[in-house]
């Protein structure tokens, strides 16, 4: 994906631009976002595209952090919620509320999932020294989601794992 | 320079199996004298042997061969086209089959069938003459005698009319730079008076010399092409007496020019074609499998017209957008109108080329049929219908195997033997008819036998000794037929290698099911039996009924809808532990809320006051309860695994003309789905109990 | 540019001489017959015909002696593409007019360098 590009694009309505977007190439970047009270990064190249929330069409007995599909031209990208899966924060929507699309891609085959985040703050370019392994306790997410910590300022920023993000739990029937 | 032509394997397996096809064809319709047939034949196999060299394919390219040469000997007339050698050749086509598809899966193949084809087509080649299977030697190894310079003396004295088959001794020369450092004498001795020469003819000869590595055949192949126009004399010279002759060449040649050709790079003019080969064959294993289709080209060509009338219908609706006011409304509705008929008639010619005729998958079953009699003693014969009827592709490709067995069955259980045949007054010859046809939007194939149909009372009875039915259930004779389908069910009497293994019949029915398509049986008893296939035409897109369950809306296929109906509370009944039932005329149709098997929240939750949609899945008929019927449409089909996984109860998902998405349902895994419930609650119940 | 016509009706052998033709930089043209090839080699010049034998309509050995009867192909090379390397095919085609044959299996490398002899 052109970042820049993307950055030039005026913002419509599904979609939210980024501005004052610091484009220094060294190192890896990756895109912020805020989740509750904290900020968490996924890896840029992944990022398909930011749009603002729609309602998705329920996908039956699937988890509470499921919360549908969507329609983005014409292909149907699932939508999880990860405050939910996180357990952080509140669930509520709001004007910020974002959908950051992921896309990755493994044994040639593409796997796009949309995330909903709080809101989307900034772009971080980090180098390899800086990314710090995160504490093995604690926290409430898995490790295995964890790719690291990144100190910014005075703020830590974890850094997660795409491809893991996008593994998802085998469907589970829920009773009633 | 290397090219990789990894990237025709694809084509050329799929123009083999074309052509093993077109050879089994027509081996099966082949008289003799029927020279064109032959002809016909032979290319196919020549080409196959053609290629599969290309790609390293050897064991395809040895058996061919040998096929090739048999069918060379009946092309000339030297062998006498007979029913023996007919069948050798049929099993030498399976043979190719399955050696190409074991190249192409990298797979070495260890069926037993080749060793023995193949020495059977060794022994019927040498029967009559004997002409070595294997003339092509294998492109000899040379070892480039390294850093040993050989000093060539080669004397290069073509005829006249050389050039007058396109030959041209300037390029020949410069393969021979090629090999090494090259000095050319040309001769113009034989050079005659001008009012002699002739325009198009050659008087030229020469002596050359070659300082190089390479061997005296490397030159020979050089003059490969012009050795019977020429006189080409070749031998190694010391360098000392190379020295002489270039002297006294230069002297006897003051006519004429002396070049000296600049040599490339010996490395580069070395590598020898036999280890290349060897280096083609690892990379040449393809592992990915790229469906391709081949579409005709009126079929592109009506798409290329009809974006033409899209692109007209969008610039004149843009035009009108840029300044609308409402007394153009006129305009802007019969625009969106041939919006709508454009995209109509697109989406018709996109699908259209994925629809090929039902020969593809016909074809295989005149050689089926001739195999089969030739196992069973009976003469059939086989009828073909409708292949010209149209069904796409993949739906083509999954059915052929379920109608592989409908025929075996129609052959080995349906036709009787010829006795009995002529004892109930039928011709000796039994008939199998195949017949394609479309129907609504929905392709029906049948399979029928003029036999002595379905013994009713046998089926039912095995069907109660194996305990598929109570001893004195009342059954349509369609219940009866739809038997047969159940799973271990097999009425032959005894298993016979052709189609009784006691798997088939459910198999056939779950693969058609599996196709979103249904099968049913008519049968006569004496006269005969048909088997209906109904399929849908396309797996893209399906016939719904839109239903609305409180805020969502969902898609039943058309093909499993029953009937649609508003409840009649007498109807409802409640039995067995609160099971709601509905009672459709003489069925009782268990009832399946949708909002509960996908806990949504629903407008209606009362039984009495809701519609219900009877579905039937495998059989088993019921009725969803569903807050509103909507449209019927036809919806294009969209998978959830993509990004998604498979979701029970769901086929897939769809876009709905205002852009949102709306689930497809799959009503065998709703069923599922409340059966997977009602066992836990009964185990739950019993937990409690104990 | 050096411009090659190949007559073979194998979609994939015409399919692979075109392509390893085309990425050695030669122009290329094809027909799936003796008499496609024919009338292509009427329509327009060609500094090489590259032809199998065994075709439906019309045979290598056939469009090779008609080639030679027209006068823009007199002198043009042609080369027979087959998997027969028997003698007598080989003098077929030389009293048919061809200027040399390519025995299969088709090698790329082999292809590439043995054309070199026949066209500049």
């Amino acid at each position: 994906m052109n970042i820049q590009a993307l950055a030039q694009e005026i913002p419509e309505q599904g979609e939210q631009a980024f501005e004052g977007i610091d484009f220094i190439t060294d190192g890896e970047q990756y895109l912020t976002f805020i989740l509750g009270k904290e900020q968490y990064g996924v890896d840029i190249l992944c990022v398909e595209e930011i749009r603002s929330w729609e309602k998705p069409t329920r996908i039956p007995n699937s988890p509470d952090y499921v919360k549908g599909v969507i329609n983005m031209r014409g292909i149907i990208v699932p939508i999880i919620d990860l405050r939910q899966k996180f357990s952080i924060g509140k669930t509520y929507y709001a004007a910020t509320t974002v959908v950051i699309v992921l896309t990755t891609e493994h044994e040639l085959k593409k796997r796009t999932i949309g995330f909903v985040v709080d809101a989307v703050s900034d772009v971080l370019n980090a180098e390899e020294n800086e990314i710090k392994p995160a504490p093995a306790f604690g926290g409430c997410i898995p490790q295995h989601y964890i790719d690291g910590l990144v100190n910014v300022d005075e703020n830590v920023i974890t850094l997660l794992n795409v491809q893991e993000l996008q593994t998802l739990e085998p469907h589970q029937l829920l009773s009633q | 320079m290397s090219v990789d032509l990894s990237q025709f394997i694809p084509s050329f397996l799929e123009e083999s199996f074309e052509g093993l096809e077109l050879m089994e064809s027509s081996l099966l319709t082949l008289e003799a004298g029927d020279n064109e047939t032959i002809h016909s034949i032979f290319r196919a196999a020549h080409s196959i042997k053609g290629g599969a060299g290309t790609f390293g394919f050897n064991e395809v390219t040895e058996f061919t061969h040998l096929v090739e040469t048999l069918l060379d000997e009946m092309r000339d007339g030297r062998r006498e086209i007979n029913q023996q050698d007919i069948e050798i050749l049929l099993e030498s086509v399976d043979c190719i089959r399955l050696l190409i598809e074991s190249a192409r899966d990298g797979e070495p193949c260890e069926d037993e069938k080749i060793a023995k084809t193949s020495a059977l087509l060794t022994e019927t080649l040498n029967a009559t003459k004997t002409e070595s299977p294997s003339d092509e030697s294998p492109v000899s190894t040379e070892d480039n005698g390294a850093e040993n310079l050989t000093y060539w003396k080669i004397q290069f004295l073509p005829e006249h009319q050389l050039v007058q088959t396109g030959n041209d001794p300037l390029l020949l020369f410069n393969a021979l730079a090629d090999l090494g450092e090259v000095t050319l004498h040309a001769n113009a001795d034989e050079l005659p008076p001008l009012t002699e020469m002739h325009a198009e003819e050659l008087y030229l000869n020469w002596h050359i010399d070659l300082v190089s590595t390479c061997s005296e055949d490397d030159i020979k192949e050089i003059f490969e092409w012009v050795e019977d126009e020429c006189e080409l004399i070749i031998h190694k010279a010391s360098p000392q007496k190379q020295e002489a002759t270039e002297h006294t060449a230069s002297v006897a040649s003051k006519l004429t020019s002396t070049d000296t050709l600049q040599s490339k790079t010996p490395s580069q003019a070395q590598p020898a074609p036999a280890s290349r080969s060897n280096d083609k064959k690892s990379t040449a294993k393809p592992k990915t499998e790229v469906g391709s289709i081949r579409v005709g080209v009126d079929k592109v060509d009506s798409l290329i017209n009809l974006v033409g009338e899209l692109v007209i219908t969008q610039s004149m609706l843009s035009e009108l957008g840029s300044d609308f006011d409402m007394t153009k409304l006129d305009k802007l509705t019969s625009g969106l109108e041939q919006l709508l008929q454009n995209t109509k008639e697109l989406q018709e010619s996109v699908m259209r080329i994925r629809m090929l005729p039902i020969s593809f998958a016909f074809n295989r079953f005149p050689r089926l049929i001739h195999d089969l009699s030739k196992k069973t003693g009976k003469s059939i014969e086989l009828v073909i219908k409708g292949e010209q009827t149209e069904l796409d592709k993949t739906v083509m490709e999954q059915i052929g195997d379920p109608l592989v067995h409908l025929v075996r069955n129609a052959a080995d259980h349906g036709i009787e033997p010829a006795e009995t045949r002529l004892a109930a007054g039928k011709p000796e010859q039994g008939t199998i008819t195949l017949d394609a046809y479309h129907q609504g939007g929905n392709i029906v194939i049948e399979i029928s036998d003029d036999g002595g149909g379905i013994n009713r009372q046998a089926v039912l009875t095995k069907a109660i000794e194996k305990g598929i039915v109570e001893p004195n259930a009342s059954l349509s004779d369609a219940q009866v037929f739809d038997l047969l389908f159940e799973p271990g069910f097999s009425t032959a009497k005894e298993v016979s290698d052709i189609s009784g293994r006691g798997v088939g019949m459910d198999v056939v029915k779950r693969n058609i099911q599996a196709l979103g398509g249904r099968i049913q049986v008519e049968s006569e008893q004496g006269k005969g039996s048909t088997f209906k296939v109904n399929l849908p035409l396309t797996l893209a897109i399906l016939d719904g009924q839109l239903v609305r369950v409180g805020e969502e809306v969902y898609i039943i296929p058309l093909i499993a809808i029953v009937e649609s109906l508003q409840v009649e509370p007498k109807l409802v009944n409640r039995a067995s532990g609160d099971m709601v039932l509905y009672r459709l005329r003489e069925d009782n149709v268990p009832v399946l809320p949708v909002y509960q098997l996908f806990n949504l929240p629903a407008d209606n939750t009362n039984i009495n006051e809701s519609l219900l949609v009877v579905v039937e899945a495998d059989g088993q008929k019921v009725g969803l309860m569903v807050d509103d019927l909507l449209a019927q449409q036809q919806v294009v089909i969209k998978s959830l695994k993509d990004n998604y996984q498979q979701v029970e109860g769901v086929s897939g998902a769809t876009i709905l003309g205002d852009g949102s998405v709306a689930m497809i349902l799959d009503i065998q895994g709703m069923i599922n789905i409340a059966l997977q419930r009602a066992q836990r609650e009964q185990r739950n119940i019993e937990k409690v109990a104990s | 540019m050096t411009k090659i016509l190949v007559v073979d009706d194998s979609n994939s052998i015409r399919d692979m001489v075109n392509f390893t033709l085309k990425s050695a930089g030669y122009q290329t043209d094809d027909a799936k017959d003796g008499l496609e090839g024919l009338n292509k080699a009427k329509a327009s010049a060609f500094d090489l015909v590259i032809t199998d034998v065994n075709m439906p309509n019309m045979d290598g050995i056939t469009l090779c002696q008609e080639l030679r009867k027209l006068p823009n192909f007199r002198f043009t090379p042609i080369l027979m593409l087959t998997t027969e390397s028997s003698g007598d095919m080989k003098m077929r085609g030389k009293a048919a007019g061809a200027t040399g044959w390519l025995v299969k299996p088709f090698n790329p490398d082999k292809l590439l360098a043995t054309i070199k002899r026949v066209v500049r």
